[in-house]
């Protein structure tokens, strides 16, 4: 199927149709992860009227993949009512949540809806680090439960890790705990600023000796010669590549509704409650801007080493300042990698000082059905 | 088949139109297929309460230079093949919404 969805979303490309989207559906959570970057006050979040309207818009766009995440989806009363009225207009339904409110019946009812996938947040096979983490004592055990009632209901089931120093010893143990239950699992040693442009999150981060430990783990990399070999030298076509699909097949949508390129990128596009999806999709010129960019147009990554082979995330390089720049924890990854230090990694050595870190713009106040919101990355 | 046949969409699929062909997606097995500008009539119009000749005749034929008895040879093939991948329900009595859903259901079978 890889090769297929592949050549659909190069279609999609093309034809600029919004192939993928990421809906979240409120940023109210039953867990208080340490690392999450979200506020978890409800400031207004879309009503259910609004979501079954916006759903529809976006099945008219042409959107194929939609993800329903949050905060805590089932945190939502209206949680089944939205994902029936959605699988009504037969999207390919993807969830992320930490399965903690999900019983027979829930994974029973998501098995009838024909969901393609359910990602759970896993952190440790030991319960006295993930609850750590999470902050709620008993929510390993609820939600390794709640993979079991999916499972038994033959539900494809993601366990998606991220690690940070709080559980960089323990992924081969989620690793295993994956393969017990018969899921997939995905890890992530990336945390993100706070929505408030806050960076105590970024303290989590695992280290340059733990990444470097990583990335030379066959369990995690496979191919350890392949995936730490020296980058060869950007060509002409990885300089007019595409950075990734954010604003190019996928975009992202806050429960306040804004539209933002991807969860990761919070730059604002518009607001579904004040005009149509396919509008902002297809005339926002923050989304222009966006698609304009090409690695030639990175003044320091268009420079780098790593050009042709870094993980450079657009969205973490707005966060730092500069939708053109670099992105850091990219830097620090390939460096970990390879041993060989970014342009930008070799430029901050020359001048030190603290990354400029944008704040992430509020909408202007309630006017009307206009609500103040914010565009948060969202890590589950 | 010599009968008359009804076609319905199975509603446990995901699909959507991306340029002039169906990208559909099968739940048991997140199968994906493309179906071409004929399947995708074909696929469109199943809603169980039509007949395959009748979508043969009034859509397919309308639609597409293609001789009648070739056109329903083929739709009989595509709709037997789309069946066997779960994303097409037949029946010779016309399908219920309650009835597709119980097709869908673990256990049942449907062709």
């Amino acid at each position: 199927m890889g090769a297929l969805m592949q050549e659909m979303s190069e279609r999609a490309l093309r034809l600029g149709v919004p192939f993928s989207v990421q809906l979240d559906l409120t940023y109210r959570c039953n867990e208080q992860c340490v690392h999450c970057y979200l506020d978890h006050d409800d400031h207004g979040e879309m009503t259910t009227v609004e979501i079954k309207h916006l759903l529809k818009e976006m099945a008219e766009a042409g959107v194929f993949i939609l993800t329903l995440s949050g905060g805590e989806i089932f945190m939502r009363k209206d949680f089944f009512e939205i994902l029936e009225h959605a699988r009504a207009l037969t999207f390919c339904i993807k969830l992320k949540t930490n399965a903690v409110l999900i019983r027979e019946a829930q994974a029973a009812r998501l098995r009838d809806l024909g969901v393609e996938s359910i990602q759970v947040s896993i952190y440790s096979h030991r319960p006295e680090v993930h609850d750590a983490i999470t902050k709620i004592p008993g929510s390993l055990r609820r939600s390794i439960n709640a993979i079991r009632f999916l499972k038994s209901q033959g539900l494809k089931v993601i366990i998606a890790n991220v690690l940070m120093t709080e559980n960089m010893q323990d992924y081969h143990g989620v690793r295993a705990l994956a393969d017990e239950l018969g899921t997939e699992c995905t890890l992530d040693p990336t945390v993100t600023p706070m929505m408030d442009g806050g960076r105590s999150t970024l303290d989590l981060n695992a280290g340059e000796s733990a990444l470097r430990t990583l990335f030379r783990d066959e369990a995690f990399v496979g191919n350890v010669d392949e995936f730490c070999a020296l980058p060869p030298a950007p060509d002409e076509n990885s300089m007019e590549s595409l950075p990734c699909s954010a604003g190019h097949t996928a975009c992202y949508v806050s429960p306040y509704g804004e539209f933002y390129p991807c969860v990761q990128f919070p730059l604002s596009c518009g607001n579904v409650r004040q005009q149509r999806f396919v509008d902002i999709w297809r005339n926002s010129e923050q989304l222009k801007e966006v698609r304009s960019i090409r690695l030639r147009d990175l003044s320091s990554c268009s420079q780098c080493a790593h050009g042709s082979t870094c993980t450079r995330c657009p969205g973490l390089a707005f966060m730092e300042g500069n939708m053109r720049g670099p992105s850091t924890a990219d830097c620090e990854k390939s460096f970990a990698r390879t041993g060989i230090p970014s342009a930008n990694l070799l430029a901050k050595k020359q001048n030190p000082s603290v990354p400029r870190l944008v704040q992430i713009q509020l909408v202007p106040a309630i006017t009307g059905s206009r609500l103040s919101g914010m565009g948060a990355p969202q890590v589950m | 088949m010599s009968k008359k046949l009804y076609v319905a969409r199975s509603p446990r699929i995901a699909a959507r139109k991306l340029g002039q062909e169906m990208l559909v997606m099968s739940g048991q097995g997140s199968t994906l297929f493309t179906l071409n500008p004929t399947a995708t009539v074909l696929w469109q119009a199943a809603d169980g309460a039509t007949t395959l000749d009748e979508i043969v005749e009034r859509r397919i034929c309308a639609e597409f230079e293609v001789k009648p008895e070739e056109a329903m040879r083929d739709a009989e093939a595509l709709a037997e093949d789309l069946a066997r991948h779960g994303i097409l329900l037949i029946s010779e009595q016309p399908i219920s919404e309650q009835a597709m859903a119980r097709a869908d259901s673990p256990g049942q079978e449907q062709r």
